[in-house]
């Protein structure tokens, strides 16, 4: 069974998908299920005190199926982060964060400096951090360096589903890393996802590419497909890209020659 | 008493416990996490924590998110 491990805890889905922007929870709880992942990340936000008609999202989500993955999306600061990183911990009541601290609002591009502040106290304080990142190898070093539980590198901006911009960045990051290297961002298709684990990934994070597609469900199960022939590809190991054709049939006993 | 809650300033009978607090505004303990005063309780603590006059209290829950 080909596996992965994050901090100890092992996934044999490399798919994590998100909660946000689904049509109805009835449309996520399926895209879940078609999607086969086990990690499924959430957003931690005030509760709304005058309307508590609203229904919880953990309404909707078995906790004893999926491993939640609070994030903290929108912070801008590292005190920020720190902050709702501590109050996802006590609503989830587990010590995983994916850790997002962002430096500008039309790209949502991380603050590195700001990132690794984060990372280097939620670390101290027993946090399981996977940060997401520029796809930067040095940046990611320095994360790990940091005690980053895995790396999360950009495949490009959160949402825009341009995918991987930088593949190159993104092989160099699987060669320099010790810990699991998760493309977080930036998928629109299967292929993206694929192309995400041919080069290496140990898994791919996504949200919009699943929630924004007109068919969820369907959508969740090709990322499915997808992420699984990928790394399948990437353990097969491809063959050299060569300019010129090299024939695959035979080219003796050729009739009439 | 005069407490900031979620951002608002609220009018609230008091002294009051993060619970009962919690009671009071129907809303399910097990489900948020709560900051008193920048501080982030366990859960353990909501009995025994006690919300005053000026105090900030942020209560939030998981939402959908990537």
């Amino acid at each position: 069974m080909d596996t992965f491990t994050i901090a100890g805890k092992t996934f044999t889905s490399r798919l994590v998908v998100g909660t946000g922007k689904y049509s109805s929870p009835a449309v996520m709880v399926k895209a879940h299920e078609a999607s086969g992942a086990e990690m499924i990340t959430v957003a931690v936000r005030r509760v709304n005190i005058s309307d508590r008609t609203k229904e919880s999202l953990l309404d909707y989500i078995d906790t004893s199926k999926y491993f939640l993955l609070p994030n903290t999306a929108g912070c801008y600061s590292a005190d920020e982060a720190v902050r709702t990183a501590r109050l996802g911990r006590e609503a989830g009541l587990s010590n995983w964060v994916k850790l997002e601290v962002i430096g500008d609002e039309r790209t949502l591009f991380p603050d590195n400096e700001e990132l690794l502040k984060a990372t280097h106290v939620l670390v101290k304080e027993g946090f399981v951090v996977l940060p997401y990142t520029n796809d930067d190898p040095v940046v990611c070093r320095k994360l790990e360096d940091a005690g980053a539980a895995a790396v999360m590198p950009l495949g490009a901006p959160i949402g825009s589903g341009l995918g991987i911009q930088n593949p190159n960045n993104i092989s160099i990051i699987r060669e320099f890393a010790h810990v699991p290297v998760i493309v977080d961002a930036g998928v629109g298709t299967a292929s993206d996802a694929s192309r995400a684990m041919e080069l290496g990934a140990d898994g791919v994070l996504m949200n919009t590419a699943i929630a924004g597609a007109q068919d969820p469900v369907a959508m969740a199960e090709a990322m499915k497909l997808a992420v699984r022939a990928g790394r399948l590809a990437y353990l097969a190991g491809r063959i050299p890209r060569k300019s010129y054709a090299s024939a695959s049939s035979p080219v003796d006993g050729l009739v009439g020659r | 008493m005069t407490i900031t809650l979620n951002g608002d300033r609220v009018e609230v009978a008091g002294p009051v416990t993060v619970a009962e607090l919690l009671a009071r505004l129907e809303i399910d303990a097990r489900r948020v996490a709560v900051e008193h005063n920048l501080v982030v309780l366990k859960r353990t603590a909501f009995d025994g924590t006690e919300v005053k006059e000026g105090d900030e209290v942020e209560i939030v829950n998981f939402v959908g998110g990537g």
